[in-house]
């Protein structure tokens, strides 16, 4: 033996294979990742991968078959409801594993353990924000009412025990891509992850407020000012419920304390922390016209929620088959049945209400330690919890949350969210989500009903987030519902910070009643039709206060349409969901128009001019006049804002663009127009040319880089959760924008389009931006992604039990119990 | 010698795919390490033949699996290592990585062997 050579030999030998048996930073095991028994490889299914099978589940009732179709989606046979949630946990596992404990991880705050501190500790910060919310005890508190409702209960356990029989048959190299990449394995699943999962779905849909900068604006501004820059209703919005409808008499009316004005409205505290929000436009389209407007003569339901655009998408498209309902739709991965869909009998579709349901309260705690807090003239005891947040690559951070009577202390001076400002301040949240309500039995039954009073009850206990429940059936029945449980608020309750030292400022009933919730039938007597857009849901004359971030354009536009057109097909309704009208354009370009100043203009400047002005209003993908016109706003909003909201280095938030639009529509002296930096008082004209101009030096920037056509220029993805550009899809040529019915922004979009007409046999289509498969090696990872992008749709198939030789029929798995 | 040479090859790769089924991956330096005791080469002819070895059985093996995928996930993984979405370079880099550590395996078992003076032609 060469003792030398040897031990050198081993030494180099054993020093590679550690190195390429760990990680570094941020990087796979690369050893472990390279090798293509155990690594990614193993991901990259044959492109005629064969997904058939027989599996065992242990505890299903009977058998069961599911039938894939040539795209991938399952149409499920079984036996009853709780084999049926069983199969779609094991489905749901099978084809999206990842994103949904990803999805879990996310709500509980638990984004640091997988992906390490962050840039700047941003996953911290965001993983505290979380649990600071009290997402695990909203989950928590989910879990408990569902386990009081034995039915759901039930389903939620077939669940998880679909979704743990797959994980508990995953060998290492049969994981996920992104286990694979992040270096670690799924945990069991539990009822508490698909509550954790319907909580993060309410925090997406409800967890949007502006209560600090809303603050310090009305600190920061005069009331004139203030009122000018949030208006709390906007001139040209058409409510969900048209104007002019009676309300039942509110059976409570809330009162504003005594101390409103002095403590509250005229206070001048100011916030510096900042919240992790939602995306602002969360929202979406649906609508339901009647058979009396349709050419068949039985009604037609569309909706297309905007969620972010993500790959694995945030949906999966299935249908689901028992002895006692047949129902097809989009399902979430991570919670039991059908979301979104259309069954027999009724099609229903959903939009986000936007009502505002999270409060802030400034807490006065007696001393550092946070342990008791001035509460009704005395100091009161908060309970404190300690929250272990683990840290990739790092040693755990113990964070002690204290909770008082309002909810949990948000910020205080150890967190200030993602503001790098200290702060000696305290604010507690009350958050509706957080309260126990049972969500999935309204999609328990929803999946059954049979007709309008069957909706009404399967409606009536969801709580959280809000939501405009559309609804049409074949007996002809079209409905909407806006249903939640509303904190019943007095006029700008919630709007700003309150104060905290007693409980004058608390809600005081914590939800209206159902039957005083806005809704409409559509009826041979009415406009027949009834539609929502996240715009205010009724007018002044409701009785309660709803808060104030309700988009108006979508909504007003899809009633014009829907006003103006009878013999609808489903056709019609394709078009109309793909519309890239921007009916805020259409409001505003006269008003540019009008104030050019020619002479400042150049034949370069004066032909972009044209061809504003020759646009059709459609942001159309290869349109070069959307790509002017919103540098040309932006620019507008900046030159009239940024003087006045530069004096301050306190967080605002900027107004509603149409805000400023009919603000200006209404007074060409809008006294914003005014450049406070200057002795010149400025003109609406000077400044809209001002900012056509600026516009001009964007354009050529613009056509440096390729960017002049709108969709280049807006430049729509459908990104990878990870946020990895290479499992994304960028740079789709989709049209269409944030004031469009095609509401497809940059990374946020209608994230599944669907029309129902409620014929027999029932008419369906639909699709969404990406694939039935999560793996990134399937060739069903984004199968959609092109046809969505280009506005066209799936005819779904509704599978006939007889239909098992059917030629839509590619791939069948037998599931039997023990 | 060019028989030993490839049945000691032959070997390596056989014996590195049956523990990558049941075993760690990097149980290939082992199975490397094992046959080169066995049969025992020069250390350059060792390291060859371990190198050759896992060149072919991990780059034969993702080149199989590319081919039958259509390159849709390799594309994609060669864009986050980043191989410039090249598949072929995946291929390679996954063949290299295996004949490293199989390599060092059949090297260092070369050196159990005492050093034989230069053997006569028989």
């Amino acid at each position: 033996m060469r003792i030398l050579p040897f031990f050198l030999s081993l030494l180099v030998t054993v020093g590679l294979v550690y190195c390429l048996d760990r990680p570094w930073g941020q990087t796979p095991v690369m050893g472990r990742f390279l090798s293509p028994q155990h690594g990614f490889w193993q991901n990259a299914e044959p492109t005629d991968q064969d997904y058939d099978g027989r599996i065992k589940l242990p505890g299903l009732r009977a058998k069961g078959e599911v039938y894939f179709d040539e795209n991938l989606v399952p149409h499920v046979f079984a036996a009853n409801r709780r084999d049926a949630c069983y199969i779609e946990g094991y489905l749901h596992a099978r084809f999206r594993l990842w994103q949904m404990e990803f999805q879990t991880f996310a709500a509980a705050g638990r984004i640091s353990e997988v992906l390490g501190p962050g840039t700047n500790n941003g996953f911290i910060k965001y993983d505290r924000g979380m649990r600071r919310l009290g997402m695990i005890t909203a989950a928590r508190h989910a879990l408990e009412a569902v386990n009081e409702d034995p039915e759901t209960k039930a389903d939620c356990d077939a669940y998880t025990a679909g979704v743990n029989a797959y994980i508990s048959g995953l060998t290492a190299s049969g994981l996920p891509l992104e286990y694979k990449l992040l270096n670690y394995a799924p945990e069991p699943w539990s009822n508490l992850k698909t509550m954790l999962f319907v909580k993060y779905m309410a925090f997406d849909l409800a967890g949007a407020d502006n209560d600090f900068p809303m603050t310090n604006a009305k600190a920061f501004f005069t009331k004139e000012q203030f009122a000018l820059l949030y208006p709390e209703i906007q001139d040209s919005v058409d409510p969900v419920i048209p104007k002019g409808t009676r309300f039942e008499t509110p059976h409570f009316r809330p009162k504003p304390p005594a101390t409103v004005d002095s403590l509250y409205l005229n206070s001048t505290t100011t916030v510096t922390d900042m919240e992790k929000l939602p995306d602002p436009d969360n929202g979406s389209n649906n609508w339901a016209v009647s058979g009396r407007k349709t050419l068949s003569g039985k009604p037609i339901l569309c909706n297309d929620p905007h969620l972010s655009l993500t790959l694995p998408s945030i949906w999966y498209q299935m249908q689901i088959h028992t002895p006692d309902y047949n129902v097809y739709g989009v399902s979430f991965p991570g919670a039991p049945y059908v979301i979104i869909g259309f069954n027999d009998d009724c099609a229903w579709g959903i939009t986000n209400s936007e009502r505002d349901v999270r409060d802030y309260y400034t807490i006065k705690f007696k001393d550092e330690t946070r342990k008791e807090y001035w509460f009704n003239g005395a100091w009161k005891e908060a309970t404190q919890r300690v929250d272990t947040i683990l840290i990739k690559g790092r040693a755990p951070l113990y964070d002690t949350v204290a909770t008082t009577v309002f909810g949990p202390v948000l910020f205080d001076p150890t967190y200030t969210g993602f503001s790098d400002e200290a702060s000696n301040k305290s604010y507690a949240v009350c958050w509706k989500p957080a309260h126990p309500s049972d969500e999935l039995k309204t999609f328990r039954k929803l999946q059954q009903i049979r007709n309008y009073s069957d909706y009404k009850d399967a409606i009536k206990t969801f709580e959280t987030p809000g939501q405009n429940f559309a609804f049409a059936d074949k007996a002809g029945e079209v409905a909407l519902w806006q249903q939640g449980a509303f904190p019943a608020k007095w006029k700008e309750q919630g709007r700003f910070v309150m104060p905290g030292e007693d409980s004058s400022y608390m809600w005081q009933e914590d939800s209206i009643p159902m039957e005083e919730n806005p809704y409409m039938l559509a009826t041979d007597d009415n406009r027949g039709f009834v539609s929502s857009a996240n715009q205010l849901p009724v007018d002044t004359t409701y009785p309660y206060y709803l808060g104030i971030n309700f988009p108006p354009y979508r909504g007003l536009y899809i009633n014009r349409r829907l006003n103006n057109i009878n013999s609808i097909t489903p056709a019609d309704m394709m078009s109309l969901q793909t519309d890239n009208h921007d009916v805020f354009a259409e409001m505003a370009r006269p008003l540019l128009l009008r104030n050019i100043e020619d002479l400042r203009l150049n034949d370069n400047s004066r032909a972009a001019e044209r061809l504003v002005e020759d646009w059709n209003l459609n942001d159309d993908p290869d349109e070069e006049a959307p790509v002017i016109f919103n540098y040309w706003w932006n620019h507008l909003q900046h030159d009239i804002y940024d003087d006045e909201f530069s004096k301050t280095s306190l967080p605002l938030k900027r107004p509603f663009e149409s805000t400023l639009l009919e603000a200006l529509l209404k007074d060409t002296a809008y006294p914003f127009i005014d450049d406070v930096n200057t002795p010149h008082k400025e003109t609406l004209p000077e400044v809209v040319t001002t900012a056509f101009l600026q516009a001009m030096n964007d354009v050529a920037e613009a056509a440096k880089e390729d960017k002049l056509t709108w969709a280049k220029n807006k430049d729509t993805w459908i990104r990878h959760n990870l946020r990895l550009a290479a499992l994304s899809r960028p740079h789709l040529p989709i049209g269409g924008g944030v004031h469009c019915i095609n509401a497809a922004k940059p990374l946020h979009g209608p994230s599944w389009r669907m029309i129902v007409q409620l014929t027999t046999p029932t008419e369906a289509y639909g699709i969404y931006p990406g694939g039935q498969s999560g793996n990134p090696g399937s060739p069903y990872y984004d199968t959609f992604v092109d046809k969505w992008a280009a506005g066209k749709y799936n005819t779904l198939w509704i599978m006939e039990p007889g239909d098992v030789k059917n030629q839509h029929v590619k791939w069948v798995m037998d599931f039997s119990g023990n | 010698m060019i028989a030993k040479f490839i049945v000691t090859t032959v070997l390596i790769a056989l014996l590195s795919f049956i523990s990558g089924l049941f075993l760690p991956w990097w149980t290939i330096a082992a199975a490397a390490f094992i046959v080169s005791a066995l049969i025992p080469q020069q250390p350059l002819v060792a390291f060859l033949a371990g190198f050759l070895a896992l060149f072919l059985l991990w780059g034969g093996m993702a080149l199989v699996i590319d081919l039958a995928n259509g390159s849709i996930l390799s594309t994609r993984v060669a864009g986050i290592l980043p191989l410039h979405d090249s598949s072929w370079a995946l291929v390679l880099v996954t063949g290299l990585v295996g004949a490293l550590v199989g390599g060092g395996g059949s090297l260092t078992a070369s050196y159990l062997q005492k050093r034989k003076p230069r053997a006569k032609m028989k």
